[in-house]
């Protein structure tokens, strides 16, 4: 059977079109985002622990947080 | 079941579907119902590998129809006596119960999972930065007290880290905003690509600060983008950032 390569296995390269600067005036670099952003746009790579379900889990972290929204990128029962 | 559950806070939210393109990986103990040599384990773990076909368990989420899914790899990690402990990559979407099921058919003993930890969810890996919700709320308590951001900084990725694993496209300034209004991406306001992208391949959009602007589908290849001097070469489909962060220096086509 023919072997497919997982998306972490698969190696890319950036190659340029156009050059061109970016106004330092606008946005920031991800890391570099004032505080409120930051943990606006964040994600937290979580442990889940066994036994409650991925959507109590997520809700935990919301209130932790004092958050408004959070979501997990796929529920972890089986 | 424990493991990586990347958990998106607020506006965030907007990129989990992202993580649903590329990937997970599982380790697993399968209990045999009957003892089997190790040789034959190997030989059967070897022929699911690749695409194989699967029916959704009974209290599954989906429709319980017939559908492929990719497995990337499926390595024995170890056994001892009925169980069997191995290691899987395969598509978002994959039961691994359901997959143990099936591999005890294969072997005609029967098998169930036992149990199951999930290592990977696309570029999020259970040795690189995992917190458990203790250390999340010990973090959070100490920030409060402290008001060290750095505290939190520390544990919190931006949600670029979700977007790693995709095809990217680096734009222009110019170009930001009007997509973050939902329009397509044009051929102008591409700065630089990764290689190898092709039609309908899921991708990221950049801005050159590295800040996701959108997840999009390419319309044409990294080959045919660098050439094209005018038309779409993207079409949005999910715009992740808020519109006003940066200029609108594009004129409605009215």
């Amino acid at each position: 059977m023919q072997k497919i390569k997982a998306p972490w296995e698969i190696q890319r390269r950036l190659v340029v079109k156009a050059e061109e600067e970016t106004n330092p005036r606008f946005g920031h670099k991800p890391y570099e985002r004032p505080f409120q952003d930051y943990i606006k746009f964040g994600i937290i790579n979580l442990d889940k622990p066994a036994g409650p379900s991925s959507h109590e889990v997520t809700a935990w972290v919301k209130r932790i947080l004092s958050l408004e929204r959070a979501g997990h990128g796929g529920t972890l029962e089986t | 079941m424990t493991g990586v559950l990347p958990t998106a806070l607020e506006e965030a939210t907007k990129v989990v579907q992202a993580l649903l393109l590329t990937g997970k990986e599982y380790v697993c103990v399968m209990r045999l119902h009957s003892q089997v040599s190790e040789d034959q384990i190997k030989a059967i773990l070897g022929e699911f590998h690749g695409t194989i076909y699967q029916r959704p368990p009974v209290r599954a989420s989906v429709k319980r129809r017939l559908r492929t899914r990719k497995i990337y790899y499926l390595d024995l990690l170890e056994t001892d006596g009925r169980n069997v402990l191995f290691k899987v990559g395969c598509e978002a979407g994959t039961y691994v119960r359901k997959l143990c099921y099936d591999l005890g058919e294969a072997l005609g003993c029967g098998a169930h999972m036992q149990e199951l930890r999930r290592t990977r969810v696309g570029p999020f890996v259970e040795d690189e930065g995992l917190v458990t919700l203790h250390d999340v709320s010990y973090m959070f308590a100490q920030w409060k007290e402290t008001s060290d951001e750095n505290l939190l900084r520390k544990f919190i990725y931006p949600m670029e880290k979700s977007l790693e694993l995709l095809p990217r496209i680096y734009i222009r300034d110019s170009a930001v905003d009007a997509l973050c209004h939902g329009a397509h991406l044009a051929a102008p306001g591409v700065l630089s690509l990764d290689t190898a992208i092709k039609p309908n391949d899921a991708v990221a959009v950049f801005t050159q600060k590295g800040e996701a602007v959108a997840l999009a589908k390419a319309l044409t290849s990294t080959q045919e983008i660098l050439r094209t001097a005018h038309g779409l070469v993207a079409k949005t489909l999910r715009v992740l950032m808020p519109r006003g962060i940066y200029p609108k220096m594009w004129r409605s086509g009215l």
